[in-house]
């Protein structure tokens, strides 16, 4: 499979601090890759370096189905536009608007409709405008909130504000969706229909790459792993073989060198 | 499809309501009155675009309003360009100024932006008293035309100082603009100026080009404050500058907030009670202002999301009372 996604001595300082330290690493088309590391390991920074929240000081990241294109320097909008769409670790809904229209907002770059024809009437922006509607239920349909399309995002649920900002960052049809913890906050039940979600949209050909701490729900679904720890690529495989690794589990865990030093 | 009817319906009552009214009551004081009040409408509706759905705090409005009104002024005397002709720069050359004053400005964010605009609104103002040889200085500018209309068998009516007419062509203008509003808030337009209102990193990682959007808001909010400046500097015959001080900017963004941030129905209201207000308490007389404030910190003690706004915390304001569990 060929790369969707390449990340290239990836490098972003904040202060005397290395949040990346020259990374490196690729998703492949199709594939859904967890990126995993202990709190502070520049995991959120590295989603924010691809997304264009924060430039990188080095380092580039290049996205394409076929030709490679660099993303770096670019707004994140524009790349939004090339088709990477993210959820944030701490839910970011638009919590004034209804539900349905959080949605629809991830529908802007799929449409053209300009000032004019949005001011008055026109047939091809009424068109789009049903296009738009169209996806954005079915999107809820797939997330599970299609009955709860005109309430205030900002009123449900925690579980179901992940879910729809699922639904959200799927509404502009990306190659690559980023998903910031996304089980994050969840219960057991809420997880099982997340991992059930994932493995759905990974059956519809979609490429994700995720962030997450809950070894139950990142272990099961990905089919490959990225470790971080202090900005630095430690780790990288199959979910069993990376569980193994004796960097990882010292990451995780700490060194046990003071133990069984004295008889 | 009930909903959008029913709405067809009240809106229509409204529209004939509204035309009916100056044959019911010609009373022209209470026309002029409300001639005014519809104007403040007018002016909410383009703040509303800014500071409602963009959510970008702007306390200079007062200035596109000016920039509109000496644009058709200018025009009128020197080249005597018709009202129904000259509307058309005076909203384009403010909406442009919008989108000017946001290219610098939109760099800064919340209180900063305020104090921004602020300052254009009054560097506006400050700029039409001293440019003498061009605006007339304190002075402003003297002996604007009226609009003039053809009427078949009556020929050309000059709209003089008689209050009907400004009446109509406030209140048709006020309407047009009330729907284009509406139909824009509903748009992908409006849906990404209110995305960028409630998390500007969210929406722009969803796709939406912040700078872009934003420089339109102020553009089509600049717009709507010019043609009302026209009507304004049309209807007065004279503008000088001191109409257009900053009480006017905070008037404005008052009835804005007053209906609820967003709410084209609210700004409407909002303009209609807060601009009729201080004339129907006048028999208060020295108590008026104080009986106005008192209003407003009644209203933002009890109803802080303004008469027709959307709490976020909330659900959408037609269930509010059914889901609570």
């Amino acid at each position: 499979m060929p790369a969707l996604l390449e990340v290239e001595r990836l490098t972003r300082r904040f202060g005397g601090v290395v949040a990346l330290d020259d990374v490196t690493l690729s998703v492949e088309q199709g594939e859904t890759v967890g990126l995993i590391g202990p709190n502070g390991a520049g995991k959120t920074t590295l989603f924010n370096c691809v997304t264009g929240v924060l430039r990188p000081d080095d380092g580039e990241v290049r996205f394409g189905r076929g030709p490679m294109e660099s993303l770096t320097g670019l707004a994140p909008h524009d790349i939004a536009q090339c088709g990477i769409t993210r959820t944030f670790q701490n839910v970011r809904l638009f919590s004034g608007m209804s539900v349905l229209e959080n949605v629809l907002v991830g529908t802007y770059i799929r449409t053209h409709a300009g000032l004019i024809s949005s001011m008055l009437p026109s047939a091809e922006a009424r068109r789009e405008e049903r296009w738009a509607q169209d996806r954005a239920m079915g999107l809820l349909e797939l997330v599970g909130l299609a009955g709860r399309s005109h309430e205030m995002a900002g009123a449900l649920p925690f579980g179901l504000q992940r879910r729809l900002e699922i639904a959200r960052a799927l509404s502009s049809d990306p190659a690559l969706l980023l998903l910031d913890e996304p089980a994050a906050g969840l219960n057991a039940a809420e997880k099982q229909a997340l991992l059930q979600l994932i493995e759905q949209l990974k059956g519809q050909g979609l490429t994700t790459f995720l962030i997450e701490h809950d070894m139950r729900v990142v272990m099961p679904i990905s089919d490959r792993v990225v470790v971080l720890d202090y900005g630095k690529k430690i780790a990288e495989g199959p979910p069993k073989l990376v569980q193994e690794n004796p960097r990882v589990i010292e990451a995780y865990l700490g060194t046990s060198t003071t133990v069984n030093r004295e008889p | 499809m009930e909903g959008f009817r029913n709405q067809t319906v009240r809106w229509a009552i409204g529209v004939i309501a509204a035309l009916a009214l100056p044959i019911l009551n010609p009373n022209p004081y209470h026309l002029d009155v409300l001639t005014n009040a519809l104007l403040y409408a007018l002016l909410a509706l383009g703040l509303n675009l800014i500071v409602g759905l963009a959510g970008l705090l702007h306390l200079g409005y007062a200035a596109f309003f000016a920039i509109g009104a000496y644009t058709y002024g200018l025009l009128n005397l020197h080249w005597h360009w018709p009202f129904w002709i000259g509307m058309i720069p005076a909203a384009i050359v403010a909406g442009l100024s919008g989108v000017c004053l946001g290219v610098p400005a939109l760099r800064v964010r919340g209180d900063y932006l305020a104090i921004v605009t602020l300052g254009f609104g009054e560097i506006v103002r400050i700029a039409f008293t001293n440019l003498e040889q061009w605006t007339g200085g304190p002075n402003g500018l003297l002996g604007i035309a009226h609009p003039k209309i053809w009427i078949p068998g009556r020929g050309l009516i000059d709209f003089g100082v008689a209050s009907m007419p400004y009446y109509y062509l406030v209140c048709i203008t006020t309407a047009a603009v009330a729907v284009v509003c509406v139909r824009l808030s509903r748009s992908r337009i409006g849906r990404a100026w209110v995305a960028i209102r409630e998390d500007e990193l969210a929406a722009s990682c969803m796709g939406v080009p912040v700078l872009q959007l934003k420089l339109l808001a102020q553009g089509c909010g600049g717009a709507i404050a010019g043609l009302a400046g026209a009507i304004f500097a049309s209807k007065q015959g004279t503008v000088t500058p001191d109409s257009f001080d900053f009480i006017l900017s905070v008037m404005v963004l008052a009835m804005v907030v007053l209906g609820g941030l967003g709410s084209i129905r609210g700004a409407i209201l909002g303009a209609l009670l807060l601009g009729s207000l201080p004339e129907l308490l006048r028999w208060f007389e020295q108590y008026r202002m104080l009986l106005f404030g008192l209003t407003m910190i009644v209203m933002m003690r009890l109803r802080p999301q303004g008469l027709f706004g959307r709490s976020s915390q909330g659900l959408a304001p037609d269930r509010a009372h059914a889901g609570s569990a």
